[in-house]
């Protein structure tokens, strides 16, 4: 090849300042060539904003070097990147929705045939990439707005090695797709580092899967580097301690709570061609875990029992009262809450401060004679920051700036502010880091503790194995089995998320 | 070494306050540098009093309009209706302003025909169904605001020239005229009804739970839908509202020019979304907006028009200008908007 450095990426003393920030301060990187490399830290440890700087949608501030192959890179943009070998596929994931995979694949560089674009070549060569990549599950000629999260990243991967990439960036790549696509996920990982030698740099927080899948392992923290290591030479509580410069001895601090009477059942809930008959009844002081795989319908389950799309068929009793919720206004009055899993999608108000995205479901709480009373309102907010260590200097900072951790923190802040009775918690740590996800633990033991009722949903098992009093598992749109917490175990949840289970 | 770092610092956090200062008030900026710009290209004509007060008048209906539609843009919507909808209200008002008639048939000025609340009621009032029929249309079917309020903008203009037979309305009594010619404590009518509007809108936006879900609303619909928000009430009642606003302004037009015309507010709407989107209301995201801030947009328009006319600026030149103005400003603020 053109060069005899073993490292396809070498970064030194790398920096980057925005306005008020130093998000990375002389981090330096190096990644081995067919490789997989995992990047971990904390959310806002600065390891998006790092890779960034390698595909160039940032420029690093002066001083540092970038080097790829051996050879300096500083590349303007996305565009230059790719062209010399280096891909990054971005969490939220954004091809074209409305074209084909080919024509994704192929954008900016479609093969002609005169004056017009050849789309039967295109196609061809489409598949012929497919063929050599193992991918038999997606159609050339597929609109790319109907295929998972999972086939997307697929296709992400096709293009990012028909450029011949020899170092692919991923971020979060795992978050979310289903274990089965994890698992065909690092068969092609595994596949293209052996024989075309590419490197993989992966941004996680799933311990498992650094350990399943990566070589090296390098930590920052606060936009500073902190190590790298071999991943056989480390262990979970090495790794967190790197993260977040301080043990963390529990993980799941469920504290007993005292259960109460039933406050919701849930009757033969249906809508049609997303869950069937789905029953359970909820009690106060009780966390109620929600497991299964993606798409198993536990979301769309709550979304509907919220009012937020319709059921078919079944009834929702509240306080053994048989209610009508056809929309979230009605559950807000029932005193119910809804975490959403997709944060940004339906949980924050990106363009609003933090006090309005705190104060939205409950501001009626705060008028007199139709005015909001600010000082009332302030002292509350104030409180709720406190509480849940909201890390930010005002109530004025837009919620867009704060990282994913406390983005959820202050989401939470909102529902609590609503003094909910039941409060439905969908993946409510998915995507932030350690110590946020251990602080949101706390919080819902906390409400637990308080009598309130919370269902929460979690595809991660030690989560929900570790904060449910009791799990309804549910396997394509029914409950295929209850576990009490004592029998609890992943074998047994897992049979039956994947309605293996014979009794 | 050391002293070279500090000196740095302090350079570069005055940098920040001074770029602080600009993000804040970065648009007030703008329209005193122009308002300086036109007083020296005009060798003070355009700082005299009873100019001032001309160019405060002139954007008086803008203003209005501007508001209303300020609101909207911030729940990502656009109203294109209220330069038809301002002139709907101005006939169906004119039609009940005429003053009464003694024996012989003649007018008598002083006295309405109808008292004035009555065609102050049916312009206000037909203004609002027109905007209420929008925000329905846009709330219940989910159809695209700008396609909606094209539509009404089309229907407007049409009911207008019907109510009239096409010919302007005329001979109205003096209380009428004096909504749009009279003054309150030495401040012109037009210019009263807009700031009391605009004072009305600020309090409503900030500080009730209505204002705060209309951003919420622009902010995010679905996140808002989750916290029990009323998405289709607020709709409904925020082209309501800026078309009544429309209305409040054609009201006005007609009684200053004692002359209902269906023809009238021609366009208006553009420069009341230009005056929003120069005052810094994001017609990219939803949720960013003030009414504060429309005013000055709406204040930039009116002294650039002025100040061009004083200096004999033929008026195709000035359309021109002004174009160059507004895109300039809304690139100015996507700037700002990144740093």
């Amino acid at each position: 090849m053109s060069n005899n450095t073993d490292y396809v990426l070498e970064l030194e003393n790398v920096s980057k300042s925005f306005p008020g920030v130093q998000a990375l301060k002389d981090v330096s990187l190096k990644v081995r060539k067919g490789t997989v490399h995992a990047l971990m830290g904390e959310n806002g440890a600065g390891k998006s904003t790092l890779m960034k700087i390698v595909v160039g949608v940032y420029t690093a501030d002066p001083g540092g070097t970038i080097k790829i192959d051996g050879e300096p890179a500083n590349y303007k943009n996305i565009g230059a990147s790719i062209k010399h070998g280096v891909s990054m596929i971005f969490q939220e994931l954004n091809p074209i929705p409305y074209m084909t995979v080919a024509e994704n694949i192929y954008l900016n560089r479609e093969p002609h045939k005169g004056l017009f674009v050849d789309f039967k070549q295109m196609i061809a060569d489409t598949q012929a990439l497919f063929d050599s990549l193992g991918i038999d599950n997606i159609k050339p000629t597929e609109k790319v707005y109907e295929l998972t999260v999972a086939k997307k990243q697929m296709v992400e991967i096709a293009k990012a090695i028909s450029y011949n990439s020899k170092l692919i960036i991923m971020d979060e790549p795992t978050s979310a797709i289903t274990d089965k696509e994890v698992d065909h996920l690092f068969k092609m990982v595994r596949t293209l580092k052996k024989e075309k030698n590419v490197a993989f740099i992966f941004i996680t927080h799933k311990m498992d899967e650094v350990f399943q899948i990566t070589d090296e392992i390098t930590v920052l923290r606060d936009g500073q580097y902190v190590g790298t290591d071999l991943a056989s030479n480390s262990s979970r509580d090495k790794l967190i301690a790197w993260m977040v410069g301080r043990e963390i001895t529990q993980m799941f601090p469920k504290e007993e709570a005292e259960i109460g009477d039933v406050i919701m059942s849930c009757r033969g809930l249906t809508r049609n061609g997303v869950f069937k008959d789905v029953s359970f009844d909820l009690r106060k002081g009780e966390i109620l875990g929600f497991a299964g795989l993606m798409g198993a319908g536990r979301t769309e389950v709550m979304e509907a029992i919220f009012g937020y799309t319709k059921l078919d068929a079944g009834e929702v009793y509240i306080h053994g009262k048989k209610v009508n919720i056809t929309m979230p206004r009605d559950a807000l009055k029932y005193h119910m809450a809804l975490l959403t899993e997709d944060r940004k999608g339906t949980g924050c108000f990106l363009p609003l401060s933090i006090r309005d995205n705190m104060t939205v479901a409950s501001v009626g709480d705060y008028t007199k004679g139709g005015f909001i009373r600010k000082k009332a309102m302030e002292k509350v907010c104030l409180e709720q920051k406190e509480k849940l260590a909201i890390k930010t200097p005002s109530m004025n900072q837009l919620i867009k700036n704060l990282s994913g951790g406390n983005q959820q923190k202050v989401l939470v802040a909102r529902w609590l502010m609503t003094n909910p009775e039941i409060l439905i918690v969908d993946e409510p740590t998915r995507g932030i880091d350690v110590g946020a996800k251990a602080e949101i633990h706390r919080l819902l033991s906390m409400m637990a503790k308080e009598g309130r009722a919370i269902i929460m949903i979690s595809s991660e098992l030690p989560e929900v194995m570790g904060m449910s009093d009791r799990i309804m598992v549910m396997h394509e749109g029914k409950i295929t089995g209850e576990v009490s917490r004592k029998d609890a175990n992943q074998t047994l949840i897992m049979q039956f998320a994947t309605n293996t289970y014979v009794s | 070494m050391a002293r070279n770092d500090s000196a740095e610092a302090v350079k570069k956090s005055s940098k920040e306050v001074w770029s602080d200062i600009f993000n804040k008030y970065g648009i007030i900026i703008i329209l005193f540098l122009i308002a300086a710009l036109m007083s020296v290209a005009t060798g003070g004509m355009f700082l005299k009093p009873i100019n001032l007060m001309n160019v405060v008048r002139q954007i008086s209906f803008i203003g209005l309009i501007g508001v209303g539609v300020t609101i909207i843009i911030i729940t990502t919507g656009i109203d294109l209706s209220s330069g038809s909808v301002l002139a709907l209200a101005s006939v169906a008002a004119a039609t009940f302003a005429h003053p009464a008639k003694d024996a012989a048939g003649q007018y008598i000025d002083a006295v309405g025909q109808y008292p004035l609340i009555v065609p102050v009621l049916v312009g206000l009032a037909v203004a609002t169904l027109a905007g209420v029929i929008n925000g329905l249309i846009i709330a219940y079917f989910e159809l695209p605001p700008f396609i909606v309020t094209l539509g009404m903008m089309t229907a407007a203009r049409g009911a207008a020239f019907l109510v009239t037979g096409g010919k302007p309305i005329g001979d109205f009594s003096d209380s009428f005229n004096f909504l749009g010619a009279g003054f309150v404590l030495g401040i012109p009518m037009p210019i009263l009804l807009l700031i009391v509007m605009t004072i009305f809108s600020y309090i409503i936006l900030n500080r009730t739970k209505f204002g705060r879900h209309i951003y919420a609303l622009g902010g995010n619909e679905q996140a808002a839908i989750i916290s029990g928000v009323n998405v289709k009430l607020i709709k409904i009642v925020v082209y309501g509202y800026a078309s009544m606003l429309a209305g409040l302004a054609g009201i006005s037009l007609a009684a200053r020019i004692e002359s209902g015309q269906p023809s009238a507010g021609l366009s208006f709407e553009l420069d009341a979304i230009a005056a929003a989107v120069i005052g810094g209301t994001s017609q990219s995201t939803g949720g960013i907006g003030t009414v504060q801030g429309t005013i000055v947009g709406a204040l930039i328009i009116g002294v650039i028009n002025n100040g061009m006319t004083l200096m004999g600026v033929n008026s195709y030149w000035q359309q021109v200008v002004k174009a160059i103005i507004i895109v300039g400003a809304v690139l100015l603020d996507k700037k700002r908007r990144k740093s």
